[in-house]
């Protein structure tokens, strides 16, 4: 028996139209697979349209070509089988930790008194129980991306996509975040697109890590599984054989693409 | 500085005003008075004027007409900027076909309605309303219109993956950012409902701050007009700090209002 697959990018091409009437073709032909309860990571170069990959997954952008099945159907609209956690700020400023994430349950019509004790369980459960009464610009941007978490998995999506959830955070704060998304994913194995541009993160958290190339037009050049053992810790992990080997490998790859990126950001602002 | 500090510094740079004020009017330098009273009044006339007022109770009037049309211009103003503000934000091509005229309009004096008010709506306090409710409007208005347009497409996306229908994403992202927008505006546009109403009644009326001001400065009753203007600064104040503390209730999530209270 095979799992079924969650996500499903069939040759999608991601075009923009320019202000001054030119297309840029951000990704081009892009062909990725999610099986249900798997961890992929996409890495890439910056720039390289690994979130706007992501937002096609999500419905949020109409790929210009080619499809997205989401276990098996067509997406038409937005992906409702998804959560998405975003990479900017996205919690509602004006509500409390508590009410944001009550609200993911509120939306599909559950009482408000029946959400707010699962809310506050949800609080706990990423480690902030005892701040359910702050607004979000009074807690860290740890604490934020906690919440966030806890808001979209409070209405348990059967897929996660992550755009660089942890990019903003320091390096410590990143590696505790990491392991306590891996002990939630732990819990019931929701299929997971994350897109970073840290390899190690990548590796250390995923099943499978997809590298792109630098864009414009960048597609995917590699595909390779992680075969470490779970449930990983992320601060051990590093420390494997296995963990360094593959890193290299991939690291081969991944560093052309890196400076190619890196070239041709500096000739578009010598452009400029 | 400690809190008692800088009141106390605070009640001196008054001190020191009101003393030089009433030295300059009574006292001559060089064999002539600069501040001539009849031009300056001077601050123990003023008070007197002012403690007349009160102990007669006539100033009780002026002062419930002049909040009447303030609280009533400030609550159509608001609610039809947030409206108006609502709509033309969420309609880009109502907003785009209206834009040129609500710029014209917001362009114009409002004092030269003054007049017109008063014609359509007579010397009652509806004429001051209406004056107030033209200063108001476009500052609610366009904060409204800004606030809804600028909500963070993060957070919208985020109320979309969320799974908000428009009606939902109504409720609970655009609203309160408009919202916000339209209370950072609050001390604006609290002050210009006064304004308005203080201006409508200075143009033509038969009572309010304005009428009394407008009456001592007929008669060139300088003292009357000095004392008619701190009424209505003392007026003022008391209205500000009630929106300070109504603020202070209602953007609790905001950082900028927490960090300055």
């Amino acid at each position: 028996m095979t799992t079924p697959t969650a996500v499903a990018l069939e040759d999608a091409k991601v075009a923009f139209r320019l202000g001054d009437g030119r297309v840029y073709t951000a990704v081009e032909k892009a062909h990725l697979t999610v099986a249900q309860g798997e961890f992929v990571a996409i890495v890439g170069p910056t720039g390289c349209g690994k979130s706007t990959l992501l937002n096609v997954a999500a419905g949020l952008l109409k790929p210009a070509a080619g499809g997205v099945r989401i276990f098996d159907r067509p997406l038409a609209g937005l992906n409702r089988d998804a959560g998405y956690l975003f990479q900017a700020d996205a919690l509602f400023p004006w509500k409390t930790a508590l009410d944001n994430v009550a609200i993911g349950l509120e939306i599909k019509g559950t009482p408000r008194a029946e959400a707010l004790p699962l809310a506050q369980k949800w609080l706990t459960s990423v480690g902030l129980g005892a701040f359910a009464g702050r607004y979000p610009h009074m807690l860290s941007g740890g604490q934020r991306k906690r919440v966030a978490l806890a808001q979209v998995l409070i209405r348990d999506p059967k897929i996660l996509l992550m755009d660089e959830p942890f990019g903003p955070l320091d390096a410590q704060t990143r590696q505790v975040m990491g392991n306590l998304l891996l002990d939630l994913w732990n819990a019931d194995r929701k299929a997971v697109l994350f897109v970073t541009h840290d390899l190690e993160e990548a590796i250390a958290l995923a099943d499978r890590v997809v590298i792109m190339s630098a864009g414009p037009s960048s597609r995917i050049i590699g595909d390779w599984r992680v075969n470490l053992q779970r449930p990983r810790d992320i601060f051990e992990v590093r420390l494997d054989k296995e963990f360094h080997a593959l890193h290299r490998e991939i690291w081969s790859v991944l560093k052309d693409e890196v400076m190619k990126g890196y070239a041709q950001s500096t000739h578009a602002a010598e452009a400029v | 500085m400690s809190r008692a500090m800088l009141l106390a510094l605070q009640v001196l740079v008054a001190i020191v005003c009101i003393a030089l004020w009433q030295l300059l009017s009574s006292v001559p330098v060089l064999g002539k008075i600069l501040l001539p009273p009849f031009f300056f009044s001077n601050p123990v006339d003023v008070f007197d004027q002012i403690v007349k007022w009160f102990v007669s109770g006539v100033i009780w009037k002026h002062l419930w007409i002049t909040l009447v049309e303030s609280i009533l211009a400030f609550v159509i103003g608001s609610l039809g900027g947030v409206l108006i503000g609502f709509w033309f934000a969420r309609q880009p091509l109502v907003a785009a076909v209206f834009d040129p005229y609500v710029k014209m309009v917001n362009a114009l004096p409002r004092v030269v309605l003054a007049p017109i008010f008063a014609l359509w709506l007579g010397l009652g306090i509806w004429s001051k309303v209406a004056l107030g409710v033209t200063l108001v409007f476009f500052i609610v208005f366009f904060n409204v219109y800004q606030g809804v347009k600028e909500v963070s497409r993060t957070v919208l996306d985020n109320g979309r993956m969320l799974g908000m229908s428009e009606g939902q994403l109504m409720r609970h992202v655009y609203w309160p950012s408009a919202l916000s927008w339209m209370f950072s505006s609050l001390h604006t546009s609290v002050g210009f409902a006064v304004v308005g109403a203080v201006v409508g009644e200075y143009l033509g009326s038969a009572a309010g701050l304005g009428y009394l001001i407008q009456q001592a400065e007929g008669v060139f009753d300088v003292a009357g007009v000095f004392a008619g203007m701190f009424v209505l600064s003392a007026f003022v104040i008391l209205i500000d700090m009630g929106v300070t503390l109504v603020e202070r209730r209602l953007l609790v999530w905001r950082p900028t209002v927490d960090g300055r209270g």
